[in-house]
């Protein structure tokens, strides 16, 4: 089973829509004991992160979630879902992150030309600079959908995805068993299914 | 690179997908969860659903389709007609629309916007305009383009961006169903006041007006149509074919 982590950030529709339609067994949860249970995590959000991060710790939910990606359960954040994963953030001010990633999140405002508008938004293509398993039914120019104004920076060593926008954007990171993808699979079409069905036949340690 | 979008336009009205010349003489097309499958798996990028149905009492039946459409299509879904409060974005949000596209509800309730861009990020807070010349100024339309406000439209979609709107539908009363183009000259006065993304809609008639649009104006983002899509005589696939003949970046 997929656990969706529902800490009141997001539209969970389409995200659950899409596991189910892909024929997983899949649940909207933020019991600790669903959690544990499940097979594979997966972390979404929109908004800001100061919210995001405020609302998970609220939540009571982070130690748990540390404790399942500590015994290697597959773990994927999605869009501010993944940069929730990163040490900290420098939107509106400096936050601290979940720190399940080496790096940290700043406006892509810095990296791209002036004339570029924000937020990017809208189908972009995929590079892969080194194989991730989640990607093992892409290739190389496969199109997702992208809505964000910051980025993952300084986590080179976990990029497995990058995307162009007059500057080369992180697109994915890997680092282990955690996962996260900055642009929507579940609004990217089929190419997004494939994301989610690979994640799904990833095995963790205790599933 | 970002690609230039293809957005089909589903008018959707007591559950049936409709389309009118110049807003008016609807004619029934299709079923909206069929087309939405048909245009999502050839090629679209997104899709706008625009709920006219007068009454409130049938608004569920609209709440109904949206969620059998988010339930088996992937893309992104924005969701527009009868928004006029926060609670309606919340109804359409949990039934899987990414964006909400507001119209006349904004300029009833001047707070919409803001409130919504705080609530839900400027992301999800489109700003559709029905646009038309009057006097050779262009003047904002409500209620379908049946009311003219007299309100200056760059002004009022530059006030809309300050307040939080993510992305603009320009929607030319002008060009609307004559099928002869795009408004090139009042998409061009939109994209030089605004930053966000400007979709423009209104008078597509071929593919050649798309690749005329995303030529004359690469500023502009996403094309939309409803009718050369909904009648077959433009197919997503050919157009963007034609699109990537002449150098325009579309998703294959």
């Amino acid at each position: 089973m997929v656990a969706i982590v529902d800490y009141g950030v997001g539209n969970l529709f389409s995200l659950s829509g899409s596991f189910a339609f892909i024929g997983q067994k899949v649940c909207i949860t933020s019991d600790p004991e669903t959690l544990r249970r499940a097979d594979h995590i997966v972390l979404p959000g929109v908004g800001a992160f100061s919210d995001a991060i405020a609302k998970l710790e609220e939540s009571g939910l982070i130690p748990v979630l540390k404790e399942e990606v500590k015994k290697g359960k597959p773990f994927l954040g999605i869009c501010l879902g993944m940069q929730l994963l990163f040490d900290e953030s420098h939107e509106y001010g400096v936050h601290k992150g979940l720190g399940l990633v080496p790096g940290k999140v700043l406006p892509i405002a810095d990296v791209i030309p002036k004339d570029y508008k924000i937020p990017h938004i809208g189908w972009n293509a995929l590079s892969f600079p080194k194989p991730s398993y989640i990607f093992r039914y892409l290739k190389e120019g496969d199109f997702v959908y992208f809505v964000h104004s910051f980025y993952g920076a300084e986590c080179e060593a976990s990029v497995t995805a990058t995307t162009e926008y007059g500057a080369s954007l992180t697109a994915a990171v890997q680092n282990g068993n955690v996962y996260g993808c900055q642009f929507h699979p579940e609004k990217s079409g089929e190419v997004g299914l494939k994301i989610l069905k690979a994640f799904c036949e990833l095995e963790g340690s205790t599933c | 690179m970002i690609t230039k979008r293809i957005i089909p336009c589903l008018d959707v009205k007591d559950g049936r997908v409709v389309k009118g010349k110049n807003f008016l003489g609807l004619q029934d097309v299709s079923s909206p969860v069929s087309l939405a499958a048909y245009y999502s798996s050839h090629g679209a990028d997104e899709l706008v659903f625009y709920d006219i149905t007068a009454s409130s009492e049938k608004r569920s039946l609209f709440t109904d389709i949206l969620k059998e459409v988010a339930s088996q299509i992937f893309i992104p879904l924005t969701v527009g007609g009868g928004i006029r409060s926060l609670a309606d974005f919340d109804r359409v949000l949990k039934c899987g629309a990414d964006k909400v596209s507001v119209n006349s509800g904004a300029i009833a309730n001047p707070d919409l916007i803001p409130q919504a861009a705080k609530r839900y990020g400027d992301q999800c807070v489109v700003l559709s305009v029905d646009i038309k010349r009057v006097d050779g100024v262009f003047r904002v339309f409500a209620k379908g383009g049946r009311e003219n406000t007299g309100m200056e439209a760059i002004e009022w979609i530059r006030r809309g961006v300050e307040n939080g709107a993510g992305e603009i539908v320009v929607n030319s009363i002008d060009t609307d169903g004559v099928k002869n183009g795009f408004d090139l000259e009042m998409l061009e006065k939109v994209c030089d006041a605004v930053s966000v993304p400007v979709i423009a809609s209104g008078g597509a008639g071929s593919a050649a007006h798309f690749v005329e649009l995303f030529q004359a104006l690469p500023k502009v983002d996403a094309g939309l149509a409803a009718s050369i899509f909904h009648f077959g005589e433009v197919e997503i696939s050919d157009l963007k074919k034609i699109c990537k003949q002449n150098n325009i970046s579309v998703r294959e």
